[in-house]
């Protein structure tokens, strides 16, 4: 065990956990967080996508401590009251059948958007591409990255 | 799980002239001066709250707010006043509450109505009284009651405890078609929100105090039983509690936190009885099969005598491989038994079933448990099963605490149940102009329902296979039989159940005849739709009309016949499952060899459309789900064990694969039928259709990447 300190969605958080616990737990379990999602645990499907110094990272593979010193944002923190231009595209493009996968989708949009505003098809697909959605939502995900990259999630 | 029991509890209820409607007429205690409560699926409240209570489970399916449309299309109401509420195991209230059998509209719709119509109804009357006028010069709108002549106006809830005192109409009448407001909108779904900003609570999100985390070590051989352990080694991992044996095949490890469960059953030392399963593998299984096909077969449906029918000859034999429904959140129930109770929070599609497998194991009586229902991270048939839950509760009896048992990724594809291998063998007679004039097919496959212990309509018939094997073309000369047969791998519901074999062996085989008989597959289908007529298969009346009608709708917006991009080829399907009608056609192109998946243009009809965004949302899902199982889902067995264990080696399709999906329905105000599973079946043959029209090479086996 070891005391380790996280910065995660702005605010400071103590934890006490052995350093390799994948971040993924040590959010879900120990900080309650549980938007983040666990699929397959060991970085395959993408439910567990997080950004860890603005990289889209699979926290289930993820050490915590390699997170130490990163600013660490979960589906919790993307956004106050689900106002991000991707929550709002995902509602007006109605993408979540039964929603697991979502979140983990919608943090791997966000960082493509934050490198590349205006992805095309192909960007989109290779962005994509690591997340898996067992409800087949895939059309209407591109459709939404798509109205939120041109200003309309709203 | 099956609708033939389904069904037997409908005719048990109709027989006692009750039905379902046992779940609305509850004793007027129900209701009180706060609250309108008159059925077990509404509830008005004095601060204009109208709760409706959904006794489906929600699992992407959109039933949390399909039905509650439904309700509130006759209530009047204002659709941004409902919440819902999600229903426990109740099946006093609620019938038998499974989550399957694309039946939640298709089951829901007359009684949800009629619960509706029914407080409306109530409400004008109080509302009348009120104000000493006659009913009829009252109406209902928008959650309220009007007074046209005075212009006065009165909310439900301002109606609620008036409107609770007076007696429920047994007939209330139902509203036109051409009057909805709510039904056939493509209303946004209600639980939207809450899954884009994380605050939608699964089975493996919910906390309940105390709760400890626990993870099974289980036999790696399907059937093996515990020799014995040493839990030395995961009792030195900080934070393991308990480690004991829960049942003869399964040793608990439970901790303070999933990890730690996870690190303290990686270290765990067990010896298996790996039992009689150890030499088993895939090839011995189809080897069964194969020889099967040769027993004495039950008559699904017969026409004519295909015996007796001489012309040109042509024989098949089609195989389908053991598939997982690995829904993307893992297998997980929460449990708390108190002794003289239990209580079980988790996703699940049937929860009296629940109910009553963790009473009988853990010793307490049906009454003395209770379930809650939590959002489902997808279904797919896989929580139709109660594994998870009696897993759960015995842990938690065992180990004296509030456990949450969460499954891995590989507990998930090891230790499941799967949809069964299946072989079909398939023979057409063709009369002198290329026309069948017969057609059989031989299913050989275990039987799900028989091996859980639910009956079908004789000892021979999977309880399934009348919805998911239907033969609907006009044939002088047909006959579908079923070889069962028994599978030491647990046999699982898994989306369309027997309809994905059956559609892939008896649509791409039709495509045979077309082919051999050198006609347009659209045509030849068409051919044999062209006389309107029921078909009955078991106790559906298939209309061929309706058939004809998703066929031609299919292939007109997929430009059926007309040029295609340079390389392009397509293929169509047909087929008809738990009421609905659905055509789909396939376009490729062959890149190194493999098909690509363009585009799926998928017709369906399922009677009146209840909420088309959602339609839709089913038909692109069930399309997606239809393609990975056709191209390369497969569970293989060696040496008694499950070969696959995580997204690597069972690999869904992904955006880089999914095609452009689009749905078409066919305008109809029949009542509805469901939509989450029939349009997985025409997948598999219409895109094997398709590759035999660009190479020539029929796929008899699936998956086709095999």
């Amino acid at each position: 065990m070891a005391d380790i300190t996280l910065r995660v969605n702005g605010s400071e958080h103590k934890v006490n956990v052995p350093p390799e616990t994948p971040l993924l737990w040590v959010l879900r379990d120990t900080l309650q967080m549980t938007g983040t999602k666990f699929g397959c645990g060991a970085g395959l499907c993408g439910a567990c996508t997080v950004h860890v110094g603005g990289a889209a990272v699979r926290s289930c593979s993820t050490p915590v401590s390699q997170s130490v010193g990163k600013d660490i944002t979960t589906i919790e923190g993307l956004s106050a009251n689900g106002s991000h231009p991707l929550q709002q595209a995902w509602i007006a493009e109605q993408v979540p059948q039964c929603g697991y996968c979502q979140t983990g989708q919608i943090m791997a949009a966000a960082a493509l958007l934050v490198k590349t505003p205006q992805p095309s098809d192909d960007q989109i697909t290779q962005a994509m591409s690591g997340n898996i959605c067992r409800c087949g939502t895939y059309d209407r995900i591109r459709k939404a990255i798509h109205r939120a990259a041109a200003g309309g999630g709203r | 799980m099956s609708s033939f029991s389904r069904r037997e509890f409908l005719a048990v209820g109709a027989a006692a002239g009750a039905g379902l409607v046992i779940g609305f007429y509850l004793p007027h205690g129900s209701s009180s001066n706060a609250a309108f409560a008159p059925n077990a699926f509404l509830k008005i409240t004095s601060d204009d709250k109208i709760m409706i209570v959904v006794a489906r489970s929600e699992m992407g399916q959109g039933v949390h707010t399909a039905l509650p449309m439904i309700l509130a299309e006759e209530l009047e109401a204002d659709w941004k006043q409902i919440t819902i509420g999600q229903a426990g195991a109740n099946p006093t209230l609620y019938g038998d509450q499974q989550t399957g059998s694309s039946a939640s509209l298709r089951i829901s719709w007359d009684p949800l109505r009629k619960a509706g119509a029914a407080a409306r109804e109530m409400l004008i009357s109080a509302a009348a009284l009120e104000w000493g006028v006659p009913r009829s010069a009252c109406a209902a709108e928008n959650s309220s009651v009007v007074h046209a002549g005075s212009n006065r106006r009165l909310s439900y809830g301002q109606l609620a405890a008036k409107a609770a005192a007076l007696p429920i109409p047994g007939a209330p009448p139902l509203k036109d078609a051409k009057d909805f407001k709510l039904v056939g909108k493509p209303l946004p779904r209600l639980d939207g929100p809450s899954k884009v900003d994380g605050k939608a609570i699964f089975g493996i999100d919910l906390r309940v105090k105390g709760m400890k985390y626990a993870l099974l070590a289980r036999c790696p051989v399907i059937g093996g039983t515990l020799s014995s352990f040493d839990d030395k080694e995961s009792k030195k991992i900080s934070g393991v509690g308990f480690v004991g044996r829960i049942s003869d095949s399964a040793v608990a490890v439970v901790a303070d936190s999933v990890w730690a469960a996870m690190e303290g059953r990686r270290v765990l030392n067990v010896r298996w009885d790996e039992g009689a399963n150890k030499d088993l593998n895939s090839a011995a299984i189809f080897d069964v099969l194969k020889k099967s096909a040769a027993n004495k077969a039950a008559t699904l449906y017969s026409r004519g005598d295909v015996s007796k029918v001489a012309g040109k000859r042509i024989q098949a034999a089609y195989q389908t491989p053991l598939m997982a429904q690995a829904p993307m959140e893992p297998g997980n129930c929460t449990a708390h038994f108190r002794g003289s109770s239990c209580e079980i929070w988790g996703p699940m599609q049937w929860p009296p079933d629940v109910r009553d497998a963790v009473a009988k194991a853990v010793g307490l009586d049906p009454d003395q448990v209770k379930i809650n229902v939590t959002l489902l991270g997808g279904g797919f048939g896989r929580r139709l099963d109660h594994d998870y839950a009696v897993e759960a509760a015995m842990v938690s009896k065992t180990a004296g605490v509030p456990v949450k048992v969460i499954w891995t990724r590989e507990d998930d594809m090891r230790f499941s149940s799967y949809r069964p291998a299946s072989y079909h063998v398939l023979s057409g007679v063709l009369d002198g102009n290329g026309w069948p004039v017969a057609f059989s097919h031989r299913i050989v496959e275990p039987s799900i329902n028989t091996q859980k212990g639910f009956p079908g309509p004789s000892p021979e018939v999977d309880a399934d296979l009348p919805d998911e094997a239907s033969l609907i073309y006009s044939l002088p000369n047909a006959l579908v039989e079923y070889v069962m047969t028994v599978s030491p791998i647990t046999p699982g519901y898994m989306r369309s159940v027997y309809g994905l074999e059956t559609a892939f062996a008896s649509e791409s085989f039709i495509d045979e005849l077309a082919a051999a008989a050198g006609k347009d597959p659209l045509e030849y289908r068409l051919h044999l739709l062209a006389k309107d007529e029921d078909i009955k298969f078991f106790d559906t009346p298939w209309k061929t009309a309706r058939m004809r009608g998703v066929l031609q709708m299919a292939a007109e917006k997929a430009g059926w016949g007309k040029p295609l991009p340079t390389g392009h080829h397509q293929g169509i399907a047909c087929f008809g499952c738990f009421g609905t009608y659905m055509a789909e056609v396939v376009e490729i192109s062959m890149e190194n060899d493999k098909a690509r998946v363009h585009r799926v243009v998928g017709a369906i009809d399922c009677g009146q459309v209840v909420n088309p965004n959602i339609l839709e949302q089913q038909i692109q899902g069930a399309v997606n789900f239809a393609l990975t199982n056709a191209l390369r889902a497969q569970i293989t067995i060696e040496k008694g064990r499950v070969v696959q264990g995580n997204f690597d080696d069972y690999s869904p399709i992904r955006m880089n694969e999914a095609p452009a999906v689009e749905a078409y329905f066919v305008p109809s105000a029949e009542a509805p039928t469901g939509a989450g599973e029939p349009p997985v079946p025409p997948l598999a043959p219409a895109l094997c259709n398709a590759i035999y029209a660009a190479t020539k090479r029929r796929i008899r086996t699936l998956p086709i990447l095999g």
